[in-house]
């Protein structure tokens, strides 16, 4: 690892003046993909601002129906989170998949949004939820907010603080886990909510996105047989030593049938 | 440099560290602490898992200045007044270790399991071990000790009821 000046501020303010006032700083949260990038010497900051001390970015509440979770928030805390479990459960489940054990007690919701890997699975959480995400500066749509694979549409002074998540009517996530990983080789996302049915797909493309067919299928008729007629494209699908395009587009619909089948 | 100052296994300790070094690294060259392992480096393996404030947590993946405040135990921290902590014991009788490489990170990762969950079944154990490798393959008397450990526990706290 290349050396770094570690700062731990206590506020928000103080920690975007340490990011505006060094260039090439970087924001560390859990750091469970960030410590490893940085022992692989593939990314060299001058400084690191710790974000953990800033009470304000930590936390779980409902809010307007809905819930807010603070970007620092463990995975391990939505899990566990009675709140969670009751307004959107779902939620609750797709934390509880996500890495080992180790993971979820450090890694974080901000985090790994930010981060914006291909085949984490908070993205389709948020895209399937229909989420805002708050920032320093502004609020974004969940949508607008994942914008290519590791690209998000966070400036570089910018700070998610935490991430609104609308009640659903009913909703699940369903992945298929790389089985030493964990990562999604293909997770859906499946929300029926005032607004229509939401349907969001990690793991198979370089970045999240919404399958419309299945979303115009399951509008229609909210079951997992509404699924069998859809036909999914392997176009543009991410192909790898663990699944071919093709597979990739088959796994969508069968999660997409086990997610509506758990949603009930 | 900064200073670190945490509390490991009960004593209060400093150090100077860069803000590099991992708390892998403060623990075993820094402190001495040499049973917790760093087996892959990667943060598969689970072999340098210890508890920091409670949590278990893989401190191959944990900067040393993040650890900074915290309340940390390792492998060396569980055993009380020369008695083997029952995890240990399980282990140790039911034949829990084959190399032992894993063996600090799998006592400490299913020491949190038991705080959590003092009866998991085995497939809560098995479940629970996602983080942490055994390349001997020996889990199955890994699982098994844990179980055992399991029960022992729940055993000494009724009899303390």
């Amino acid at each position: 690892m290349y050396n770094f000046a570690y700062h731990r501020p206590r506020t928000l303010a103080e920690a975007t003046q340490l990011l505006a006032a060094n260039e090439d700083a970087k924001l560390l949260a859990g750091g469970q993909t960030f410590i490893p990038t940085l022992k692989q010497r593939l990314a060299q900051p001058s400084d690191l601002v710790d974000l953990s001390a800033i009470a304000e970015l930590r936390g779980i509440r409902e809010e307007g129906g809905g819930l807010t979770i603070g970007a620092t928030t463990p995975h391990a805390e939505v899990a566990a989170s009675e709140v969670v479990r009751r307004v959107v459960p779902a939620l609750a489940d797709l934390a509880e998949t996500i890495g080992d054990t180790q993971v979820r007690n450090l890694g974080t919701l901000g985090g790994s949004i930010s981060n914006n890997d291909p085949a984490a699975d908070y993205p389709a959480g948020l895209v399937g939820l229909g989420a805002t995400v708050r920032t320093s500066k502004r609020e974004i749509a969940a949508e607008d907010f994942f914008t290519g694979m590791f690209e998000t549409a966070l400036a570089e002074d910018e700070i998610v603080t935490a991430v609104h998540f609308p009640k659903p009517e009913k909703a699940a996530y369903a992945k298929f886990p790389n089985p030493a990983s964990r990562y999604a080789i293909v997770g859906v996302f499946v929300a029926r909510t005032a607004g229509g049915v939401r349907v969001a797909v990690t793991g198979a493309g370089p970045c999240v996105f919404r399958a419309r067919e299945l979303e115009n299928a399951l509008s229609a008729d909210f079951a997992p047989e509404a699924v069998e007629g859809v036909s999914v494209s392997a176009d543009g699908l991410n192909e790898d030593i663990h699944a071919s395009a093709e597979y990739r587009a088959h796994l969508i619909k069968v999660m997409a049938k086990r997610a509506v089948a758990a949603a009930g | 440099m900064p200073t670190v100052t945490m509390t490991v296994n009960g004593r209060q300790v400093s150090g100077e560290v860069e803000p590099r070094t991992l708390l892998v690294e403060f623990l075993r060259e820094g402190l001495g602490l040499t049973g917790t392992h760093v087996g892959c480096d990667t943060s598969q393996c689970g072999c340098c898992v210890v508890h920091v404030d409670g949590k278990s947590v893989k401190s191959c993946t944990m900067l040393a200045v993040q650890a900074d405040g915290a309340e940390v135990t390792t492998i060396e921290g569980l055993a009380a007044d020369g008695q083997l902590h029952p995890l240990q014991q399980a282990f140790h009788e039911n034949h829990g270790l084959q190399c032992g490489f894993c063996t600090p990170g799998m006592i400490m990762s299913s020491l949190e399991l038991l705080q959590r969950n003092p009866d998991p079944t085995e497939a809560e154990v098995r479940e629970w071990l996602e983080g942490n490798l055994c390349r001997c393959t020996g889990y199955h008397n890994i699982v098994k000790s844990i179980l055992a450990a399991a029960a022992a526990m729940r055993g000494t706290a009724q009899a303390a009821e």
